[in-house]
C-alpha cells in the first residue's frame, strides 16, 4: 500500500469530476478497495470519499418497484421490511453475503463494483501474469488452482469468477443501474471478460453509480436466493441461484420464471434458457430438474471447478421447487 | 514495563455445581483475564508503546526453489522514512542456536535471511522505516532476482520419492505381517490429511529493544524461557540478558513456542539501528513464516476375526518436512495404543518437499494418527457387521499394548458409556443411508481420542503481602486456556484466602521459570508448582504465628493453626481470630515469600536451566510403572444434503477423561475449542498449493476456511475423569489437545453412515460427496 491523497467530495458532481482524474477512485464502504490496496492490486493516488453525501442512501419503494440509493448499506437493505416482502431474493442474497461487519460498512453501489477473489489476481508480487490486472500479461489461473473459478462466460484471457450474491438477484429481476441520468440494465452493466477482462463494468470515467432500480413483478415478490457453500457463513458461493416464480391462476402452471446464477460465471448469470423451457409448463420436479440442466449450457471447466457444473443445476432446481412448494 | 495484574475479585463469576467455592481448585471460576480482553484493556505484546519505535516489514521469496541472484534495494533505501534494508549481505551475523531438545548446535553462523531458497514465502530481506506505512511501501520496491530450480511441491510430487525412514518411530511386536495374512477378515485403506494452519487470531510479531547488551523482547509466546535462550544464543549474550515479555497471547495452538526467523530479523534490526523495532507478520505471511501441520499419508491394514477381534495392525505413515528442516509428525502414536492387538507394526518415513518446515499444531501426531486408526476401525466394523461402538469395546486395551504397562487411569469405557447414553446411540440404525430428513441424509459416527500426559517442570513464587493479599509470579503464560485463573484458584485454596485477594503475574521471563506451554502440560505443572510454593508460604505463616513471641498465638502453644478466608484461628477456635495482615504487622514482617517447584530434589542449577529452556528432560508418559494418557469418546451427528454434498455437523456429544479438572468451566471451554477446530479440520481446512509455483494460494482467512459460529452446533461435553495421582501433583491430566483428537474421524464415520461414501482425504468438501 502506498501513500494516497484523501478527498472528501462536497457533492455528487464534484465526486464524479474528482474521480475522473487519473489515479483517482471513489471510496464508499471501502470493504473491497482497502483490501485490494493492501494486497497491492489497487494503487490509487487519490481516494474520493462519498460516504457522507446526502440523499444517496435512500430506499424508495412503490408499486412500480424499488430505487435503492448507491450509498445504502448492505445491512440496511437486507433488513428493509418492504424489500423483504416485495423482493425476498434481494434481502436473502444480502443476508447470505459477507459477514455482519462487512454488511454494515459496504454499500450497494460498492457491492456492484466488487472484484473477483481469484487468488492470482489478488497477489501481484507472486503472480505477474494477470490479464485483468495487466492486459496482455497472461492468465496465471489457467493451469493453476481453479476450484473457485468460473465455468460460464470464461475466455482464453480470463476465468475469474464474479463472486457477488446481490447482483445475481438484480439480474434475475431486470434491475437497472442509475449512473446519474444514464440508465443501463444491470445485465449489461457487467461485461464478459472476452479479450478485455480488465474492463469489468460498463461505466466510464466521470460516471458514478447513484442508484439501482428494481422493477416490481409478481416473480420478484415470490422469490428466493439459495446459496450453497462448504462453510455455512462468510464464504462465497460454490453455486447459488436467484429465482422468482409466478404461477397461473391454476396454481400449477408457470407463467413467469426468473433464474440467475451466482458462483459459477464471470458475471452474474441470467439463465434464460431455463426460464423459457419452463414457462407455460406445469411445475413438477422432473420437469424442473430436466430444465435446470440448461442453466449450465456451454459450461467449460478447468479441472477442480468441474463440480460447479454438476452443482449449479441442482441449486436452480431446488430453488424453483422450494418456491413452488410455498404456494 | 509491568505485567498487567489481574485481581480475581474484580471478575468473580461462575457457579460451583458441587457447592464448592468457585475460587477453589475445581470451582467454575470465569476467566479472570476475560473482562480486560473484552474491554480492550489487555495490552498485548506488540501493543507496547516505546519511544523511537521503528517498523520492519518482511520481503519474501516468490519462488519455491533456487537461489537469490541479486537484491536491488536502491529504490527502497531512497524511499521516504527508510532507515535500513536488511539483506543477507547487510544483516549482522548471528550464531546458530540449539534446537528445543537443547542439542548443542553446529558452530556456524545463522542468517535468518535466505540466499538459498527452499520454499515460497521464505524471508529474503526486510525493510525498516520510521512508520509502518513507509516500510510497507519501501518493501514493495525491493527487487529480488532469482535463479529458479524445479521444486518438489508436495507429497504427491513425482520427485518426492519415498522419503527418509525414521527408525525411532518404528513400533513392532508379534508378527504383524503373518497374522494379517492369516486373518479371516482384512481391511486396508489409505488416509490423507492436508497441510493445516494454526491461524491464531493474533498474528506473530514482536518488538525488540536493546539496551547495551541487554535485549528485551515483547512477543506472544508459549515458552518465554525457551525463546529467551534462543535469542541469547543467536546474539551471543548471557541468558540472563534476555527478557521476554508476553502478558497475553492471542492464541498459539503450538505455533508460538519457539523463537522464529522473523524474531531474529527484528532483533537484528533493533541492534543495528540502536532503536526498538516492531515487526508483525501479515496474515498471508503467517502461512509461510512458520509451519502449520504437515500433510500426512497413512495406510492402515487390520486383520481380524469374524467377530471383530483384531489380530494384526500394520501401519505405514509418511509426513512431509522441509528441504532443510526436520519435522516428524508421529503418526503411529494413537495406532499403537488405542486397541489391544497381539501383532503390530508401525513405521514412518519423512519426505522432503519445498515448504517451510512444518510445526506443532494442536495434538501433533495424535491428531492425524487418530484419523487413520479411528477411520479404519469403523471400516472394520462395517466389514464384520458389528456396531462401531461395540467393536471398540471388544478390542478395548486393558493395558498399554505398546509399553506393556498399566494405564495410570483410563476412563475410556466410561466415556463410551456416558457419551452413548447422552447421544442416544442405541437408537442408531446401522445401515448407511438409513436415516433421512427431507433432503438431508443423517449420519451418526463415533471415534475415540487420546493424548499423552507430558510432564515437565515449573517454579513459582508465592508471596503473602502485608495487607494479607497473595501474589503469584511465574514466567508461564496464558494463551487463553486460563492459567491466570487456575493459578489464582490454587493459591487461594492453598493459602486460605479469598480469590479477591490473589494477584497472578505471568508472562515475564524475570519471574520464576517455567517450561513450554505445549503438549497440554502447563496446567498440571504449574498448579503443582504454585501448590508447593503456597504450601511453603502457609507453613512459614503458621510457623511465625506459633513461634514468634510477638504473635497473639504465641501463648497458645498450638501445634498448628487454621487459615481460612484470610483469617488465622486455632483449630478448635479457642484463641485469637486475627487477619493475616494483623499477624504480619504484629510480628513485624512486610511479607512472606516462598518459591516452589516441581523439580526433582537436589537438582543442580544446570539441570534447572536445561529443564526450563529445553524439553530434553521432560518425563516420558510411560516413565515408571504406568502409561499416562487423557482419553475421550466423540459422538457426532451430521446432516448431508444429498444434492449439494454439503456436510453440517448438527450434534456433538463428547465424554472426556482429563483426570481431575482444576476448573471445569475452563476445561469444557478448551474441549469445545478442540472440537470446533476438529470440525474445521474435518470439513474445511486445507492449504492449497499451486503446483507450478509451489505456493499456498489460499493464504488468507477468506480462502483458508475455519469454522464460523454458524458451522458449530451445540456441543455437549461430559467429564468422566477421576484424579490421577501419577500424572500431576493435583491429579489432572492434559486438557487442551485431547478433544481435537478423534473429531475428524468421528465426522468422517458419520458421513459414511449418512451417505455410504467413505472419505479418506480431508477435508470432506462438497465435491467429494456430490
Amino acid at each position: 500500500m502506498r501513500d494516497f491523497s484523501y478527498l472528501r467530495a462536497t457533492s455528487a458532481d464534484a465526486a464524479r469530476q474528482a474521480a475522473a482524474l487519473p489515479g483517482a477512485m471513489l471510496l464508499a464502504g471501502g470493504t473491497t478497495l482497502i483490501d485490494l490496496a493492501k494486497c497491492g492490486v489497487a494503487e490509487p493516488d487519490t481516494l474520493v470519499d462519498i460516504t457522507h453525501l446526502e440523499g444517496l442512501d435512500r430506499i424508495e419503494i412503490d408499486e412500480r418497484g424499488a430505487i435503492i440509493g448507491a450509498l445504502a448499506r448492505m445491512g440496511h437493505v437486507a433488513d428493509h421490511a418492504d424489500i423483504k416482502s416485495r423482493f425476498p431474493a434481494i434481502s436473502e442474497a444480502l443476508w447470505q453475503a459477507a459477514s455482519a461487519q462487512i454488511r454494515n460498512m459496504a454499500t450497494i453501489g460498492g457491492n456492484l463494483m466488487q472484484r473477483t477473489r481469484c487468488p492470482y489476481f489478488r497477489d501481484p508480487s507472486n503472480f505477474a501474469a494477470c490479464n485483468k490486472r495487466e492486459p496482455g500479461s497472461g492468465c496465471s489461473a489457467i493451469g493453476g488452482v481453479t476450484r473457485g473459478h468460473a465455468v460460464l462466460g470464461t475466455s482464453e484471457a480470463c476465468i475469474a469468477l464474479y463472486p457477488g450474491d446481490l447482483a445475481a438477484a438484480l439480474v434475475a429481476f431486470d434491475a437497472v443501474v442509475h449512473l446519474g441520468d444514464r440508465r443501463i440494465p444491470v445485465d449489461d452493466f457487467f461485461l464478459l471478460p472476452g479479450t478485455t477482462p480488465d474492463k469489468e463494468h460498463a461505466i466510464e470515467p466521470g460516471e458514478m453509480i447513484t442508484a439501482i432500480e428494481i422493477p416490481a413483478s409478481a416473480a420478484a415478490r415470490r422469490s428466493t436466493y439459495l446459496k450453497v457453500r462448504d462453510r455455512q457463513s462468510y464464504e462465497f458461493a460454490a453455486a447459488s441461484a436467484a429465482v422468482g416464480l409466478e404461477l397461473e391462476s391454476d396454481g400449477r402452471t408457470i407463467r413467469d420464471l426468473r433464474v440467475a446464477l451466482g458462483g459459477v460465471a464471470t458475471k452474474p448469470w441470467r439463465a434464460r434458457a431455463v426460464e423459457e423451457a419452463l414457462k407455460g409448463k406445469v411445475l413438477e420436479p422432473e420437469t424442473v430438474r430436466a430444465a435446470s440442466l440448461l442453466a449450465v449450457e456451454g459450461a467449460v471447466d478447468h479441472g477442480a471447478n468441474h463440480y460447479k457444473i454438476e452443482l449449479a443445476p441442482r441449486v436452480v432446481a431446488r430453488a424453483i421447487l422450494k418456491l413452488g412448494e410455498a404456494a | 514495563m509491568t505485567v498487567h495484574n489481574i485481581r480475581v475479585g474484580e471478575t468473580k463469576r461462575g457457579d460451583a455445581a458441587d457447592g464448592a467455592l468457585v475460587e477453589a481448585v475445581g470451582g467454575r471460576l470465569s476467566r479472570v483475564d476475560g473482562p480486560a480482553k473484552i474491554t480492550g484493556a489487555a495490552r498485548y505484546a506488540v501493543e507496547q508503546q516505546l519511544e523511537g519505535l521503528a517498523y520492519a516489514v518482511l520481503v519474501e521469496s516468490t519462488i519455491a526453489s533456487g537461489k537469490v541472484r541479486a537484491i536491488d534495494s536502491k529504490a527502497a533505501e531512497a524511499a521516504p522514512g527508510v532507515l535500513e534494508v536488511l539483506t543477507p549481505d547487510t544483516i549482522i551475523s548471528l550464531r546458530t542456536a540449539a534446537d528445543w531438545f537443547g542439542t548443542p548446535p553446529p558452530d556456524k553462523p545463522y542468517c535468518p535471511l535466505a540466499r538459498d531458497i527452499t520454499f515460497s514465502g521464505q524471508h529474503v530481506a526486510a525493510v525498516v522505516a520510521e512508520t509502518f506505512e513507509q516500510a510497507v511501501a519501501a518493501a514493495a520496491m525491493v527487487k529480488v532476482s532469482y535463479g529458479e530450480t524445479p521444486a518438489i511441491v508436495d507429497l504427491s510430487d513425482g520427485k518426492a520419492g519415498d522419503g527418509i525412514p525414521i527408525d525411532a518411530m518404528t513400533k513392532e511386536w508379534g508378527d504383524a505381517a503373518a497374522a494379517f495374512a492369516s486373518a479371516p477378515v482384512r481391511i486396508c485403506a489409505a488416509y490423507n490429511t492436508p497441510r493445516e494452519y494454526q491461524a491464531p487470531m493474533e498474528p506473530h510479531g514482536l518488538i525488540a529493544h536493546w539496551e547495551g547488551d541487554h535485549l528485551t523482547v515483547w512477543e506472544p509466546s508459549q515458552w518465554l524461557d525457551g525463546m529467551a535462550r534462543t535469542y541469547a544464543e543467536w546474539f551471543g549474550v548471557p541468558f540472563e540478558n534476555v527478557r521476554l515479555v508476553s502478558p497475553y497471547v492471542g492464541g498459539g495452538f503450538g505455533s508460538k513456542a519457539l523463537a522464529l526467523g522473523h524474531g531474529a530479523i527484528a532483533a537484528s534490526a533493533a541492534k543495528m539501528l540502536g532503536r526498538p523495532v516492531r515487526l508483525v507478520m501479515t496474515r498471508a505471511q503467517t502461512f509461510t513464516g512458520y509451519g502449520g501441520r504437515a500433510a500426512t499419508r497413512q495406510t492402515v491394514t487390520i486383520g481380524a476375526d469374524h467377530d471383530g477381534k483384531i489380530q494384526s495392525i500394520v501401519h505405514r505413515g509418511v509426513n512431509e518436512t522441509s528441504i532443510e528442516g526436520m519435522w516428524v509428525e508421529p503418526l503411529g502414536s494413537v495406532t499403537s495404543i488405542m486397541y489391544a492387538t497381539p501383532n503390530f507394526s508401525s513405521k514412518q518415513n519423512v519426505v522432503r518437499v519445498n515448504s517451510v518446515v512444518p510445526g506443532a499444531m494442536r495434538a501433533p501426531g495424535e491428531n492425524p494418527s487418530a484419523f487413520g486408526i479411528e477411520s479404519a476401525i469403523d471400516e472394520l466394523a462395517y466389514e464384520v457387521g458389528i456396531d462401531p461402538l461395540e467393536i471398540r469395546l471388544r478390542n478395548y486395551a486393558e493395558q498399554d499394548p505398546h509399553a506393556k504397562k498399566a494405564w495410570s487411569t483410563r476412563q475410556l469405557r466410561e466415556a463410551f458409556a456416558a457419551g452413548a447414553e447422552r447421544f442416544g446411540w442405541a437408537r442408531r440404525t446401522p445401515e448407511p443411508r438409513s436415516m433421512r430428513d427431507g433432503n438431508h441424509l443423517i449420519g451418526w459416527g463415533v471415534a475415540a481420542g487420546t493424548y499423552p500426559v507430558r510432564r515437565a517442570y515449573g517454579e513459582a513464587i508465592v508471596r503473602i503481602l502485608a495487607d494479607g493479599s497473595v501474589e503469584v509470579e511465574s514466567s508461564s503464560i496464558d494463551m487463553g486456556q486460563g492459567t491466570y485463573t487456575i493459578l489464582a484458584q490454587t493459591a487461594a485454596e492453598t493459602v486460605g484466602v479469598s480469590g479477591d485477594d490473589v494477584v497472578v503475574k505471568l508472562g515475564d521471563s524475570r519471574f520464576p521459570r517455567a517450561g513450554v506451554s505445549g503438549g497440554s502440560r502447563l496446567a498440571g505443572v504449574m498448579t503443582g508448582a504454585v501448590y508447593k510454593a503456597a504450601t511453603s508460604a502457609l507453613d512459614q505463616l503458621i510457623g511465625l504465628a506459633i513461634s514468634d513471641p510477638r504473635s497473639p498465638f504465641h501463648a497458645l502453644q498450638a501445634n498448628t493453626l487454621v487459615v481460612a478466608k484470610g483469617r488465622i484461628t486455632a483449630p478448635r477456635g479457642d484463641g485469637p481470630d486475627v487477619s493475616i495482615a494483623e499477624l504480619l504487622k504484629s510480628v513485624g514482617r512486610v511479607h512472606i515469600e516462598a518459591t516452589g517447584d516441581t523439580m526433582p530434589a537436589n537438582s543442580s542449577a544446570e539441570d534447572r536451566y536445561k529443564n526450563y529452556t529445553t524439553i530434553a528432560m521432560a518425563l516420558p508418559h510411560t516413565e515408571g510403572d504406568y502409561s499416562r494418557h487423557s482419553w475421550c469418546a466423540h459422538f457426532v451427528e451430521v446432516r448431508v444434503d444429498e444434492d449439494f454434498g454439503t456436510v453440517r455437523v448438527s450434534r456433538v456429544v463428547s465424554a472426556l477423561d482429563s483426570g481431575r479438572l482444576y476448573n471445569p468451566k475452563l476445561a469444557e471451554s478448551q474441549w469445545k475449542g478442540g472440537i470446533i477446530m476438529g470440525i474445521g479440520q474435518a470439513l474445511l481446512e486445507e492449504g492449497i498449493v499451486d503446483r507450478r509455483h509451489g505456493r499456498i494460494v489460499n493464504n488468507n482467512l477468506a480462502d483458508y476456511l475455519v469454522p464460523t459460529n454458524a458451522d458449530i452446533p451445540d456441543i455437549e461435553t461430559i467429564s468422566v475423569g477421576i484424579p490421577d495421582p501419577h500424572s500431576s501433583v493435583l491429579g489432572g491430566k492434559g486438557v487442551g489437545e485431547l478433544a481435537i483428537v478423534g473429531i475428524a474421524p468421528a465426522i468422517a464415520n458419520a458421513v459414511f453412515h449418512a451417505t455410504g461414501k467413505r472419505i479418506r482425504d480431508l477435508p470432506i468438501t462438497l465435491e467429494k460427496l456430490i
